[in-house]
């Protein structure tokens, strides 16, 4: 009984850090709620081939005969301007933005660590110019700047013709678009973490033992840096969900056939007259996701943070 | 300070010559060429009126001379003419930021005027239920595709109800009055609207949260100042400082930040011109629209720094 007495007075020793924050996450129920519904975006999405199967639908091939097809039968939530299922585009553009959203996040956040470790750990000159450049880029407005890259002809950059029109071309052109203006925030972040964690005498006694500077990076730089990249990252994917889905939307992203929400919603603006249903879907599909993107992030960004009072 | 003020001003006008430099470079990458197109829709055109064209237009010779001139024009405030309209640049640009300045200065006001109250009523509320739906909204308003919800104002409103136009900017035919361009303003400026208070509301309550923990507000209550005058003096006067400035940050981006309300609803300001000048080729065009957006942003940037020095006294500007 004592014993049990005492380890309640500490509840929190032994226990590791990522231990201590899941369960402050568990704690916030919006989080959580982000959470469940980002998992049943994943597998709402990526179970369309299975639901093509089970339905016998062919979601690219267009059925002039059948278009604007009421929600019923084995069209569960009716058919498009070409007849197509609406149901499986829709869990087909959501395979693309959940992607394109990661992808560019996350390459994002590695352009960011690079170049905010390397100003943070060289400083000097190398800071100041790397500096300078995140607070231009920050700067410039970033909606026109991303048209101008998205309208870019990829084949006077010296790319095939034949890959400038495939949709991995598509695909990977708004990872790398998205990437160019989204690297600041984490390369502030963790410039700020590395000037933290170079004061600290565990670096210095490793720098004095001659340690390379690619180790005291990877090795005591990097996991001191990583919750606030996390949490940037979780922010950030929300973000690049809906640059992919007004780019698309604009015609400059993602292109047909390829389903993306945007480009279905691009159809469906003109359709608003006839059937202003499928206006409606791949908008809340991407509201529902960003919103539970930010709830998750957010969610991250308490727990990660030792000030933040227990809920 | 003046040594400040010189060398922001100075950094900010390198970040407009890079930024000229790299958008004139990128602009050449579109597809489409104006001299292809011109000799696309004339079949009279020969390969020697191409190559004349190209000559009498600077096109043959290298990029970066032709950047220079362009920049040598550019600080004469000569930006060229417009490829659509066949007027200079400048007179194109200078109605559609009008119109602009006033649909997003509505927008920004509401916007304002509505995050400050529930970011506040929020930040008192703390944890209630009042606090978790007005938290919802906010995330809901940076959450959600501004297209969309124009998309769905659209319907709702004019398909539907039939209340207010879809889109434009008068109405054809009819004498130009002011309830008629008002009236055409409703959506748009709801649209802009709701794209800004979720993020402001957020930042609001963060920051008052925060103020509302501090010992002066402990002391201001035990010496008994009445409630509301403690809100307003003693709180939201302290909250208001980082709120502010990123408010400045904002407006830089609310002029480009408009291109998709302007575009949704068929509303000739500087965001949809400089969609169309993008899409059309208008290259003249399309690249002073950019400069121009970009000097603003870094104008606000430097207001909110300014502003924030100037409204927190502990922070004095090197």
């Amino acid at each position: 009984m004592t014993d049990a007495v005492l380890d309640s007075s500490v509840p929190d020793a032994g226990r590791s850090v990522w231990a201590l924050r899941w369960q402050r996450l568990r704690g916030n129920r919006p989080a959580m709620a982000g959470l469940l519904v980002l998992v049943l975006l994943v597998a709402f999405s990526f179970s369309a081939p299975l639901w093509e199967w089970v339905l016998g639908i062919d979601s690219l091939r267009a059925d002039l005969f059948n278009r604007f097809a009421e929600p019923g039968g084995k069209h569960l939530l009716g058919t498009d301007e070409a007849g197509r299922d609406v149901l499986i585009r829709l869990m087909y553009g959501g395979q693309v933005s959940l992607m394109v959203g990661l992808t560019a996040a996350v390459s994002a956040a590695a352009l960011g660590t690079l170049i905010g470790i390397t100003a943070g750990y060289y400083g000097g000159m190398v800071d100041k110019v790397l500096m300078r450049i995140t607070d231009g880029v920050i700067a410039l407005p970033l909606l026109p700047l991303l048209i101008v890259f998205a309208a870019i002809d990829l084949r006077k950059l010296g790319f095939g013709g034949d890959f400038a029109v495939t949709p991995d071309a598509a695909f990977w052109r708004i990872v790398v678009i998205i990437t160019i203006v989204q690297w600041t925030t984490v390369a502030r972040l963790v410039r700020a973490s590395t000037l933290a964690v170079l004061q600290r005498e565990y670096v210095m006694a490793a720098q004095v033992q001659g340690a390379p500077a690619r180790h005291i990076m990877l090795v005591h730089i990097l996991p001191n840096a990583i919750s606030p990249i996390i949490v940037a990252c979780t922010l950030a994917m929300g973000q690049i969900i809906l640059f992919e889905s007004v780019l698309s939307f604009l015609g400059l992203g993602i292109q047909p056939p390829t389903a993306s929400w945007g480009n279905m919603l691009t159809n469906a603006q003109e359709m608003i007259q006839q059937a202003p249903a499928l206006a409606f879907y791949p908008g809340i599909l991407i509201f529902v996701t960003v919103i539970a993107v930010n709830f998750f992030g957010d969610g991250l960004q308490e727990a990660f943070d030792p000030r933040s009072e227990p809920r | 300070m003046t040594r400040y003020l010189v060398s922001r001003l100075i950094e900010s006008v390198l970040v407009l010559l890079v930024m000229s430099a790299i958008i004139y470079g990128l602009i050449g990458l579109m597809p489409g060429d104006p001299i292809d197109l011109m000799a696309a829709s004339n079949p009279t055109f020969t390969a020697a009126d191409v190559e004349r064209l190209r000559a009498l237009y600077g096109l043959d010779t290298p990029l970066w001379q032709r950047y220079l001139n362009w920049l040598w024009s550019a600080l004469h405030l000569d930006f060229g003419y417009s490829r659509q309209t066949q007027t200079p640049a400048l007179t194109v640009m200078m109605p559609a930021l009008q119109h602009t300045l006033v649909l997003a200065g509505l927008a920004f006001l509401l916007a304002v005027t509505l995050a400050l109250t529930l970011g506040v009523i929020a930040a008192l509320k703390q944890r209630t239920g009042i606090d978790s739906v007005i938290n919802f909204f906010a995330f809901a308003g940076i959450s959600v595709p501004v297209f969309w919800c124009a998309l769905m104002l659209i319907i709702v409103f004019a398909v539907q109800l039939k209340w207010l136009p879809a889109s434009g900017m008068y109405t054809i035919g009819a004498p130009r009055e002011f309830w008629d361009t008002a009236r055409y303003m409703v959506l748009p400026v709801i649209t802009l609207t709701l794209a800004y208070t979720g993020g402001f509301t957020r930042y609001t309550r963060s920051s008052m949260v925060e103020v509302l923990r501090m010992d002066y507000i402990r002391t201001a209550r035990a010496k008994g100042v009445p409630p509301r005058r403690m809100v307003i003096r003693h709180a939201l006067r302290n909250a208001l400082i980082p709120v502010v400035t990123v408010m400045a940050l904002s407006f830089g981006t609310l002029l480009s930040g408009a291109l998709i309300t302007e575009t949704m609803f068929a509303q000739r300001g500087l965001g949809k011109l400089i969609y169309d000048s993008i899409l059309n080729n208008d290259y003249n065009m399309a690249l002073m629209c950019l400069l121009f957006a970009t000097a603003v942003t870094l104008l606000c940037n430097l207001v909110a720094d300014l502003c924030y020095a100037w409204l927190d006294p502990r922070i004095s500007i090197r």
